[in-house]
């Protein structure tokens, strides 16, 4: 196969400007498709898809099977509970039994960071990394990007600040760097013991208080707490945190600067954002849903790759340009 | 694609006779639809949008109304989509309002082979069911692979299969004009059956 993203996709990191320009300039003719009446196109006809979860997700894996329904794709959904991988069997068996039943794609979501490129470098199908661990979420930096990008036109010297736990948050590293490969100017904020001790090394401003970061910021990627992935007492109460981080409307209306708000999902309403504020009119968040979908057709179909052995065999001619 | 020393340029048609050639076939359109009521001119990726808007131009000119437009990026329908190497470019589709029951007007800008009119007639089938689908394109060069044929065809040429046609619109390309390329010799690299 070949692609003009390689076989996989499994962080932002290794990407190149231009290649993420690619996918978020391919997401917008997609996004029509999805206001159509029938919401379909064949362009991923025979191919089969396979939603690997490890780990719970409504959003993501609803997305993601939009995305390859609407590109009319085969798609198998399997979740870890109910599957023998509650019986112990490893990563790589459950994705090469798959492979003997000729898949062509792995969407792969799995609690160890690392686990994409793991299973990549032993499948030959394209995987697609639906969040590791800590590591990355590739899919959902690329929405938030075109979603930013929808709002400011140009990231060049947009000032983003992502908010919260970035500890834990693997979508704040997809953030980080697609923002930077775009040219924005991204800054973080929260507790620092929510912050990477090595935060510096990312070339990111740091806040401690969020009136400043709001101040500066043009956007906010609001992140949630991740309350399950924490084992120790990294903040004293949330109610505190609220009182503290909070993005609330009374801190909003003490702006003089506009700015939007993105989360991630799922919220954790009157934590780490107000409700008023997730459904006020500088939230974007729903948008970034909607986008989830346009973005993840572009990545299924710019990944599909065609298969220039196919025009060989039909070697006579047959498949010639329409000119 | 050989590189210009080894390929020679005709021009089939001036931007005159672009502009007198379109003008015809607005009046032909008109004619098979009597009239712009109901009509929506769907122009496909990339050119055919212009051709769409000029044809639009000139209908108003010459009725009063302008009819509707639309544009189709066929991308998506394409039937060898598995098997080209990189990943076409996707363009954006734009159909206003409702389709069915409309006198829709497809516009390309050369019909050659027929497969891009057939992604075309699969993806408007998409968006509903029009009363009629006709066919107009500015140039139609032979070398048909599937039963297709056009309403309205502004000029016709036979063309060897490693010959190439290239629609020129001011809006894109600086100029109007149709040119047809000839390869000097053992050119044709992705040449069509005999």
């Amino acid at each position: 196969m070949t692609s003009t993203l390689g076989k996989d996709l499994l962080a932002i990191e290794p990407l190149t400007a231009d290649q993420i320009r690619l996918i978020l300039d391919t997401a917008e003719p997609f996004k029509e498709i999805s206001e159509r009446a029938i919401k379909k196109v064949p362009a991923l006809r025979g191919s089969t898809v396979v939603n690997l979860f490890f780990e719970p997700s409504t959003r993501t894996r609803i997305s993601f099977e939009f995305a390859e329904k609407r590109l009319s794709a085969d798609t198998v959904n399997v979740a870890s509970s109910g599957s023998s991988v509650s019986k112990g069997e490893t990563l790589v068996d459950t994705a090469r039994n798959l492979e003997a039943m000729r898949i062509d794609m792995v969407v792969i979501r799995h609690g160890e960071s690392g686990a994409a490129q793991f299973l990549a470098e032993r499948i030959e199908s394209t995987v697609i990394n639906a969040g590791d661990g800590t590591h990355e979420h590739p899919t959902q930096g690329l929405l938030d990007l075109l979603t930013l990008r929808d709002h400011f036109g140009d990231l060049r010297g947009v000032r983003v600040c992502i908010c919260g736990d970035v500890l834990h948050s693997r979508v704040a590293r997809s953030n980080i760097w697609g923002l930077q490969k775009l040219g924005a100017e991204v800054a973080v904020c929260g507790p620092r013991s929510l912050l990477p001790n090595a935060i510096a090394e990312f070339g990111v401003k740091v806040f401690d208080r969020i009136d400043a970061a709001m101040e500066w910021a043009q956007a906010l990627n609001v992140l949630r707490l991740q309350l399950e992935r924490m084992t120790a007492g990294y903040i004293p109460s949330l109610r505190e945190y609220n009182r503290v981080f909070g993005v609330t409307s009374e801190r909003l209306a003490r702006l003089k600067n506009r700015l939007i708000i993105l989360h991630p999902g799922p919220m954790n309403r009157g934590v780490e954002i107000d409700s008023d504020v997730a459904d006020g009119p500088h939230s974007v968040i729903l948008n970034q849903v909607t986008n989830g979908v346009a973005v993840r057709m572009a990545v299924l179909y710019l990944l599909a790759g065609g298969r220039p052995e196919l025009a060989e065999a039909a070697k006579s001619g047959a498949v010639r340009a329409d000119r | 694609m050989p590189d210009a020393s080894t390929q020679s340029s005709t021009v089939l048609l001036d931007s005159r006779a672009v502009e007198r050639t379109l003008k015809r076939m607005a009046d032909a359109i008109v004619e098979l639809n009597e009239g712009t009521a109901g009509l929506m001119l769907v122009g496909i990726q990339r050119r055919g949008v212009q051709l769409a808007d000029r044809l639009a131009t000139f209908m108003k000119a010459s009725e009063g109304s302008a009819p509707r437009r639309g544009a189709l990026d066929i991308t998506l329908y394409r039937d060898d989509l598995q098997t080209v190497g990189p990943r076409p470019v996707v363009g954006p589709t734009d159909i206003p309002g409702i389709i069915d029951g409309s006198i829709v007007v497809i516009v390309d800008d050369v019909l050659y082979t027929g497969r891009t009119v057939r992604a075309a007639l699969d993806e408007l089938a998409d968006f509903g069911r029009p009363a009629r689908i006709a066919l107009a394109v500015l140039v139609d060069r032979g070398g048909r692979e599937l039963p297709i044929h056009a309403d309205v065809v502004g000029k016709r040429v036979d063309l060897a299969p490693e010959q190439r046609v290239d629609v020129l619109v001011e809006e894109l390309d600086g100029r109007d004009a149709v040119v047809v390329v000839t390869p000097s010799r053992g050119g044709g690299s992705g040449g069509g059956p005999a």
